[in-house]
């Protein structure tokens, strides 16, 4: 299997997961976009000094990812590509800010190590709580979901064919590659020489292969809007569960409620 | 149902591949549409759909080819790709059956009735819930005809129908066309290389020769006529060929 057989492997995966079964996956599809928006905006609204504060916001995704049976280790290995960029947009606020904030036992820990570290927090929630989303709702309930609360249907077309497109570029590459090797014996990834042919070759021939998608859905009475499949009928808990989720998050932004069980338990 | 008067076309930066083409096809007729590779057998469908623009007139069921009728034309014609890999593009085969229907109006309720119906004609009830991208061959073929048939067009234009399927589903694909026929006197055209295909389903057969009509005429006459067929770059029905 090649490169981007396995990449297009990892997309479909994930296509299949959100076509599972669980609690979660039954939630209607408008409840968990909106959920998850609201999550990601409070997560990312914590003060950045504030560290039990977000670190209590790890409740939600844990509860979702529990109850919808999706492996958290799949999450954490299909977002190792963005992992690190997150890591490394703070990677410096240690040593820009290094004012002590407080002590633990006689280590000093700087205001930058802390904003450091609840960066993290907020990346790493933020997309785990999208992961969450993208496997257990499949792209059309997402797209739909989006058109519900009037978003433009040019974008949430665009964004549906994006994604049928994807695959029809990976799918090219493919077939591309194999043809390489099938003709070039004991050779490791492509020469540099072939380079430019292969990547001309690649755009004329997924761009003729989208040309004739799109074709084919004109045929079928396409006219910019798609008239998104109806899934399964969403669980009647889906936006009771939403609005608890909803009130607690912001409960949790504005109590600092680690703080509060931290101060009884004492 | 289907009339080309004069109609030429040349791909953009290339030569002319139509040259000067005029033909009618009848409310239910049956035609072969046979040539060589390269021949222009898949343009002529694509202008008969409107997705080239050719010089000359096209007519379809009694419709001038323009954008006002695009659509009208487009939900009279089911077309059959030659590579089904370009005809689907929903996740399952049953939503892609689905979208042409509930896109001309029809409820999605009714429109999966319809399909039913559709798969259980083409015995292929085991494909409705699977995967586009994780069919063989043949099985995408059979449900990129599935997908065109929910539809209920006018007129079937099928691009090398065959080419994917094995025997049994050939079979299948010819009893289809006659059951479909029988039923409702449907228009088609085959464009394709199985000569006996041509012959076991179609009466009448235009020979092109590139992008040239070189014979059109009763299926019996024509595809018996070695020597035309040689012409032509093509040879006799396996049937007649004695072998
Ligand atoms: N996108 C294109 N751009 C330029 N030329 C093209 C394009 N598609 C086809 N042609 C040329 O047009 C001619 C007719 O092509 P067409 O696809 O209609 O042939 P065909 O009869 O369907 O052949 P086949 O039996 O191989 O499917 C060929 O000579 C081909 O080289
Ligand atoms: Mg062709």
């Amino acid at each position: 299997m090649n490169k981007a057989e396995k990449a297009e492997r990892e997309i479909l995966a994930i296509d299949g997961m959100s076509k599972g079964d669980s609690a979660v996956h039954r939630m209607s599809p408008l409840s968990k976009l909106l959920l998850t928006i609201v999550y990601i905006v409070i997560t990312v609204s914590f003060n950045k000094y504030d560290i039990t504060g977000i670190f209590i916001m790890i409740l939600f995704p844990v509860v979702g990812y529990v109850a919808s049976g999706v492996p958290v280790s799949t999450a954490f290995w299909k977002l190792r590509i963005v992992l690190p960029l997150v890591c490394a947009v703070g990677i410096i606020n240690p040593f820009l800010d290094r004012e002590i904030l407080f002590y633990l036992g006689n280590i000093g820990v700087s205001g930058g190590v802390v904003s450091f570290i609840t960066l993290l927090m907020k990346g790493v929630f933020s997309l785990l709580a999208s992961f969450l989303l993208v496997s257990t709702t499949p792209v059309e309930e997402i797209c739909r979901a989006l058109r519900q609360v009037h978003f433009p249907k040019i974008l949430t077309s665009l964004f549906l064919l994006t994604f049928r497109y994807v695959h029809v570029l990976l799918e090219e590459v493919s077939i591309m590659t194999d043809a390489y090797h099938l003709r070039s014996p004991g050779q490791k990834g492509i020469h540099i020489s072939a380079w430019g042919s292969f990547l001309g070759q690649l755009i004329l021939r997924s761009s003729d292969r989208a040309g004739q998608l799109y074709d084919s859905m004109l045929l079928r009475g396409f006219q910019g809007e798609f008239y998104y499949a109806k899934g399964r009928k969403s669980a009647a808990y889906s936006w009771p569960v939403a609005i608890i989720c909803i009130a607690l998050a912001v409960t949790f932004r504005f109590l600092n409620i680690a703080a509060i069980f931290g101060g009884v338990i004492i | 149902m289907i009339r080309f008067e004069n109609v030429s076309y040349t791909y953009p930066g290339a030569d002319e591949v139509l040259h000067d083409i005029s033909f009618s096809i009848e409310r239910g007729e049956k035609v072969g549409l046979i040539g060589a590779n390269g021949a222009g057998k898949t343009t002529i469908l694509k202008a008969a759909l409107g997705l080239i623009q050719t010089t000359g007139t096209i007519t379809v069921g009694g419709l001038p080819m323009s954008r006002e009728n695009l659509s009208e034309i487009r939900k009279k014609l089911g077309y059959v790709l030659q590579n089904s890999d370009n005809q689907m593009f929903m996740p399952t085969v049953i939503e892609d059956m689905i979208f042409g229907s509930v896109n001309y109006g029809m409820s999605r309720d009714d429109a999966e009735k319809k399909a039913d119906e559709v798969l259980k004609d083409l015995n292929i009830e085991y494909l409705k819930k699977r995967q586009n991208h994780r069919m063989s061959g043949g099985e995408k073929r059979l449900a990129a005809i599935a997908t065109v048939l929910t539809m209920e067009p006018e007129a079937l234009l099928m691009d090398e129908p065959s080419s994917a399927l094995d025997p049994k589903n050939r079979r299948n694909l010819i009893n289809l066309l006659k059951r479909l026929w029988d039923k409702s006197r449907i228009t088609y055209v085959i464009t394709t290389h199985d000569l006996d295909l041509v012959l076991d389903t179609c009466e009448r057969v235009i020979i092109l020769n590139n992008g040239r009509i070189a014979a059109d005429g009763p299926a019996e006459v024509i595809l018996r006529d070695q020597a035309l067929l040689e012409a032509n770059d093509l040879e006799l029905p396996f049937c007649f060929a004695g072998r």
